[in-house]
């Protein structure tokens, strides 16, 4: 099958560009100012922009075991509603993806659902306890593309050491959620003013910071390369920086919200605002799009953690930590990162797109000839309101709703197929 | 008249409103003082005490502003509630409101609880102290034992020693006391100073002398055991010695200074057993004042209830 995208602004790796795009048996076959031919079927793509597919690296699909919150039959609707062509999912499932069954498992319900890529994840140590290594070399078998024991940190430096020499023999970096779990101590919120006005518990960024230093030191020192998840403090983008600068293969990602929002949010106890990390201060939010301007954060995930309401329609210290954001992802960050001019767009689609491909050595992330047609087409002029009660996740808990974003998804590609369309 | 059917905190509320149920509870402190306490200002209300934490004074005084009011008043004791059932908080108050509760006071361990429980029920809702929130119940009985004592609060500086980080009853104080012009002085262990307390218009003093210097009104918090098992502070003993007030900080002091204490105190701990039982003590009018504020706040909401809903 052929499929041409007419007229679009295609956005590479370097910059925009008016061109056609020819795809053929899931490849992108052809780039040119004017691709003509009657016998393709025709997507016109005028006024809109032509992007990658986009690959969100971290995300919960909560399948096997929580599938009240999300399946990976929903999870990948939202994916491809988001533009999202590839996902990584995170393995706090019930079962634990710690083995190479439950890989296997997610693995085959991907293909299944046949919407959007599906790579798992496997968990660092058996269960996320944090003590033994999981099997490592059988997961990254069954098709696990990187380890992470995301919910927590591996509290214990000697066992998060181990697990970075062994995994890096099979080719597998550590994506660590970074959180000193003593030092945060119940918080449930940003430590500072709206802790203090609002009693909720706070969270200090010392917590966070700590432990993206340990990941960083155990890199350096082992010369094994380290990913940081989420990074929500403005310290923590310094200390990456710093260690960028002297050689370390430190790589980082942050999410929508730490860009976005502040924690003047939490004045409201919506337990929408609750997520893990907290949503920050000003300083943050300024520091991290700086970091995202200069490369020291290479990435946007969403971290799409979503709940049903039963873990969120209770008291603020006891509701299930998580933003669902996939489907979100790209306007929330077109509309605060590009229309504000902090990042030209090509930039933002490289760090949603062709950074995580590199990070995880996955095919794609860029448009180009010859790579899979993983495509989305989004109209960035149009602009909704976001209303989480429309989302196609099983997850409604954003705290967006409300909020007046720029871009729509028209169509999403997955190797040549259209599996969303707007 | 109050602007909302709830009283959830005093950051919530106007100077206003606080001086109309600081001045409430002048004519219901004087009918406290009669022989029989027995009115009809809210015969056929209902109050139901929903405490998910362990409270003696509190709770009674609620429940009696209550009965002497005319109100019909039951409690929810939450260890033999539906609740052990994992029942929701939300569904608990769905509960109370189909069985046409008026008022709903609540204690709860998590800050901003009564405001969940409040936004699902017709119900009034009055915080009686949520975590490390508000305790507004017990501010305004606060203010309202200083200003009886001094017929004015601008002007005032109060001090404030204790756990402030895990204290409502400081926070509310903190908000209330600064809308009535009162200057608000703390001290405590940097362990239980919550973050930019300042910007909430508090004075952080650096020793209990400059807390206590000048002060119209002493007040200690208290101080929980298992804070110093949580490493908050050695002990007891060092506490006391260090950060309690006693008879040589009071010096420090206006001469006719008052103490206050939200109770129930640790005697010798946050203050010595003399100043507890001293002259300058209010702590045991400030237990008849709650009652007096509380039964203030009743009737300004059963108003409220009857002009809007």
């Amino acid at each position: 099958m052929k499929l041409l995208i007419k007229n679009g602004t295609l956005v590479l790796k370097d910059g925009e560009k008016k061109a056609d795009l020819l795809v053929e048996d899931g490849k992108i076959v052809k780039i040119a100012d004017k691709i003509y031919n009657k016998q393709y079927e025709v997507i016109d793509a005028s006024g809109k922009h032509v992007i990658p597919g986009l690959i969100d690296m971290h995300v919960h699909l909560r399948e096997p075991g929580f599938e009240g919150k999300e399946d990976i039959l929903s999870g990948s609707k939202a994916a491809v509603k988001g533009g999202v062509t590839q996902v990584c999912c995170m393995p706090n499932t019930n079962p634990v993806c710690d083995n190479a069954v439950v890989a296997s498992y997610i693995n085959s319900r991907a293909k299944e659902v046949n919407l959007c890529k599906i790579h798992p994840i496997g968990a660092i140590t058996k269960g996320e306890q944090g003590e033994t290594l999981s099997d490592i070399g059988k997961m990254k078998s069954a098709g696990v593309v990187a380890l992470s024991d995301d919910g927590k940190s591996v509290m214990n430096s000697y066992i998060m050491r181990l697990a970075m020499e062994y995994a890096n023999d099979f080719g597998l970096k550590c994506l660590c959620h970074c959180e000193d779990a003593n030092l945060v101590d119940g918080g449930v919120v940003n430590e500072g003013y709206n802790s203090t006005v609002t009693g909720l518990k706070g969270s200090p960024r010392a917590a966070e910071d700590i432990m993206i230093a340990r990941e960083i030191a155990l890199s350096e020192s082992l010369n094994i390369p380290v990913h940081i998840c989420h990074v929500s403090t403005y310290s923590g983008v310094e200390i990456i920086r710093s260690a960028k600068a002297r050689g370390v293969k430190v790589t980082a990602e942050t999410c929508p919200h730490y860009f976005s929002l502040t924690d003047d949010i939490i004045t409201s106890y919506d337990t929408f605002t609750k997520v893990n990390p907290p949503v920050r201060e000003q300083r943050d939010v300024d520091e991290i799009i700086r970091g995202l301007k200069d490369g020291t954060l290479d990435c946007i995930v969403t971290d799409h953690a979503p709940h049903s309401v039963k873990d969120k329609q209770v008291e603020y210290n006891i509701a299930a930590f998580g933003i669902s954001g996939i489907e979100t992802s790209l306007a929330i960050s077109y509309t605060y990162l590009v229309k504000t001019r902090k990042l030209k767009l090509y930039e933002l689609i490289n760090r949603m797109s062709k950074a995580p491909a590199e990070i995880l050595n996955l095919d794609g992330g860029e448009l180009k000839e010859g790579a899979p047609a993983d495509i989305a087409i989004v109209d960035f002029a149009k602009s909704y309101t976001i209303d989480g009660n429309k989302f196609v996740s099983k997850g409604k808990n954003t705290p967006f709703n409300g909020y007046k974003v720029y871009g729509v998804v028209d169509y999403t590609l997955v190797d040549g197929e259209i599996k969303f369309k707007n | 008249m109050l602007k909302s059917k709830d009283l959830l905190g005093l950051q919530y509320l106007s100077a206003q409103e606080i001086c109309e149920i600081l001045d409430g509870a002048v004519a219901t402190k004087q009918f406290l003082k009669g022989d029989k306490k027995s009115a009809d200002d809210l015969k056929g209300r209902s109050l139901i005490t929903l405490f998910y934490e362990n409270s003696t004074r509190t709770r009674t005084s609620f429940e009696l502003a209550a009965k002497y009011l005319g109100a019909t008043e039951v409690n929810v004791s939450v260890a033999t509630s539906s609740v052990q059932k994992g029942e929701t908080l939300i569904d608990t108050g769905e509960t109370l409101d189909a069985l046409k509760i008026d008022f709903i006071a609540i204690r709860h361990p998590m800050a901003g609880a009564p405001k969940l429980l409040a936004e699902h029920v017709k119900a009034s809702v009055i915080n009686g102290g949520d975590g490390m929130h508000e305790h507004p119940t017990q501010a305004l009985l606060d203010m309202f034992t200083i200003k009886e004592h001094y017929g004015k609060i601008k002007g005032l500086k109060v001090a404030i020693l204790g756990d402030i980080k895990h204290s409502r009853v400081a926070m509310s104080n903190l908000f209330g006391l600064n809308k009535l012009g009162a200057e608000v002085y703390m001290y405590a262990p940097a362990t239980m100073i919550p973050k930019e307390l300042e910007r909430l218009g508090a004075h952080i003093a650096k020793s209990r002398e400059e807390a206590v210097e000048g002060a119209d009104a002493v007040m200690g918090l208290r101080i929980q055991l298992e804070r110093m098992n949580g490493g908050l502070f050695p002990s007891l003993g060092e506490y006391a010695r260090y950060y309690g007030v006693n008879g040589d900080v009071m010096k420090y002091a206006k001469p006719d200074a008052i103490v206050l204490h939200p109770g129930p105190v640790n005697r010798g701990v946050e203050l010595t057993p003399a100043l507890i039982d001293g002259e300058s003590s209010l702590i045991l009018e400030q237990v008849t004042n709650g009652l007096a504020v509380r039964m203030s706040i009743l009737k300004l909401l059963a108003e409220y209830r009857e002009k809007n809903l």
